[in-house]
């Protein structure tokens, strides 16, 4: 337990200290929320629009593409540990294969309680409130975190894959279709094209901006919060048993 | 033109051959196209959108823009690179015209460009794509485009010239990224609210762009505007590469 506690400080304190991987985590999802809200604000018009403000509607896509920002961080924190032989050392000690990838991601965690708390005052402070009240807000932090588990186990699996960071960084743009290939602009019962919203439905992205949009817009609805949490989670299992697996591979070859 | 010719080839066959460059610039504009053609698609219906070509070809104006000025952002970023590298220290005590590097940086970023808008063009013409402008509209339309290529990156080549490092990449794509974004992307100039409304009043890429879908609807307007303004620009950043080109030969 205490190894694990040192991993996962060394992990908080390296992303910290590391500006080029806070700043642009922080202002490109606020940059495209303010330009989306702005310029689609006229959107709000189409029947059945669920609410009468873009703000509102967009401010969910910051959280996912906040934590997207995560898979990339954690890709090349892990890529770096496994170039500079930092790996190698760890797998010589009795450390837990989970253990050692929870560790690894706490300090994308960390970074995802950053941004989650800062989207959260940007959206307090400029929009209309969060309609599930405190307890809502509270809830948002949690899946933010979810998601940022989920998007950092991805990208430490492709860096335990891999094994360098060139290849986290080729990988990125998958996630961004992820992203748009989504409800991220419009709800899905107002995409016209039909196998755009097929496509949609069957993108977990989907469900977990209607989890952050359901507690925004709406106030408290359990099915769209347990299909927003039961896909991060999902994600997040599927990722980190893969990344284990993909640490296993690596020791055995170490 | 040696020079020109040898600094572009290089270029294109590494953008070429390496799968970590050529996807992302062909992936990303398709990505965007894909994800406002068909995300966005229903945004016609709103009251005050009016344009008789669809939505498919509204959100193609947008791409082409972006695709072309990508292909210059990224043909910055690789002058970086070079400068990184050293290479660019031997090229130019190799080279007998250095304005000729220039040349074949701007050569390969115009076939970057046209190489990804035949992707996107194929693309968006198998999604609906209507062009109702005739064969002077469409030489029109992608002069505007190739000239926003040329001022992309010899706004990029400039600032890499200055900097010499990868750490410029910020300072190449933020600039071009806002200038993108700040214009009336998913919706008519008219239908923009709020601060956007104002900065693409002032932003000379709104002219472009809606220059570029009135000569795809076959309804040219603003397009004389949208040519003098483009070229005007390239001038500009023809002087700020050279300036860039004159910085880095002092330190050569």
């Amino acid at each position: 337990m205490n190894e694990v506690l040192l991993l996962a400080r060394r992990s908080v304190v390296r992303t910290l200290r590391q500006p080029a991987m806070i700043v642009p985590a922080l202002v490109f999802p606020l940059l495209l929320l303010s330009i989306n809200s702005s310029g689609l604000e006229s959107a709000t018009h189409l029947p059945g629009f669920p609410t009468d403000s873009y703000f509102q509607f967009a401010l969910a896509i910051a959280f996912v593409q906040g934590a997207l920002f995560s898979a990339n961080s954690a890709g090349t924190n892990v890529a770096s540990d496994i170039e500079s032989g930092f790996l190698n050392r760890l797998s010589l000690t009795p450390l837990r294969r989970v253990s050692l990838i929870l560790g690894q991601l706490t300090g994308i965690l960390a970074l995802g309680l950053i941004q989650a708390l800062t989207f959260l005052g940007v959206g307090l402070a400029f929009g209309e409130g969060i309609a599930a009240g405190v307890g809502g807000a509270v809830v948002i932090v949690l899946l933010s975190l979810t998601i940022s588990l989920a998007f950092g186990s991805i990208g430490a699996f492709v860096a335990l894959r891999a094994g360098n960071g060139e290849a986290v960084q080729g990988v990125f743009p998958l996630f961004f279709a992820a992203l748009f290939l989504s409800s991220m602009t419009l709800p899905r019962d107002l995409i016209e094209i039909e196998w755009f919203q097929t496509v949609a439905t069957w993108n977990p992205v989907s469900y977990m901006l209607e989890g952050f949009r359901s507690l925004v817009i709406e106030g408290w609805n359990a099915e769209a919060l347990a299909l927003g949490f039961g896909c991060a989670a999902g994600v997040a299992v599927i990722a980190m048993a893969a990344a284990s697996s993909a640490l296993r591979t690596r020791m055995v070859r170490t | 033109m040696k020079v020109a010719r040898a600094v572009a080839w290089r270029n294109i066959h590494n953008w070429a051959t390496k799968p970590s460059m050529l996807v992302p610039s062909l992936l990303f504009p398709l990505f965007f196209f894909t994800a406002f053609a068909g995300g966005l698609s229903r945004v016609d219906s709103i009251p005050g959108f009016d344009y008789d070509a669809g939505y498919t070809t509204f959100v193609y104006g947008f791409v082409l823009l972006q695709a072309s000025a990508f292909g210059g952002i990224f043909t910055g970023f690789a002058v970086a690179r070079d400068f990184e590298s050293g290479f660019s220290r031997r090229l130019m005590l190799g080279a007998a015209h250095r304005g000729g590097i220039v040349g074949g940086y701007w050569l390969s970023a115009a076939v970057r460009a046209a190489t990804t808008i035949a992707v996107i063009t194929v693309v968006a013409l198998i999604a609906g794509l209507e062009v109702h402008g005739n064969g002077i509209d469409v030489v029109g339309l992608y002069t505007l485009a190739l000239l926003m290529n040329a001022l992309a990156v010899l706004f990029g080549t400039g600032v890499a010239m200055r900097l010499r490092t990868m750490q410029a990449g910020p300072a190449i794509q933020t600039p071009a990224f806002l200038l993108l974004f700040l214009a009336p992307v998913w919706v008519p100039y008219d239908l923009l609210t709020g601060w956007v409304h104002a900065a693409a009043t002032v932003n000379p890429v709104t002219l472009v762009l809606e220059a570029e879908r009135g000569l795809l609807a076959g309804e040219p307007e603003k397009v004389l505007p949208a040519f003098a303004v483009t070229t005007l620009i390239v001038g500009i950043t023809l002087l700020w590469a050279r300036g860039g080109l004159r910085s880095a030969e002092r330190v050569a």
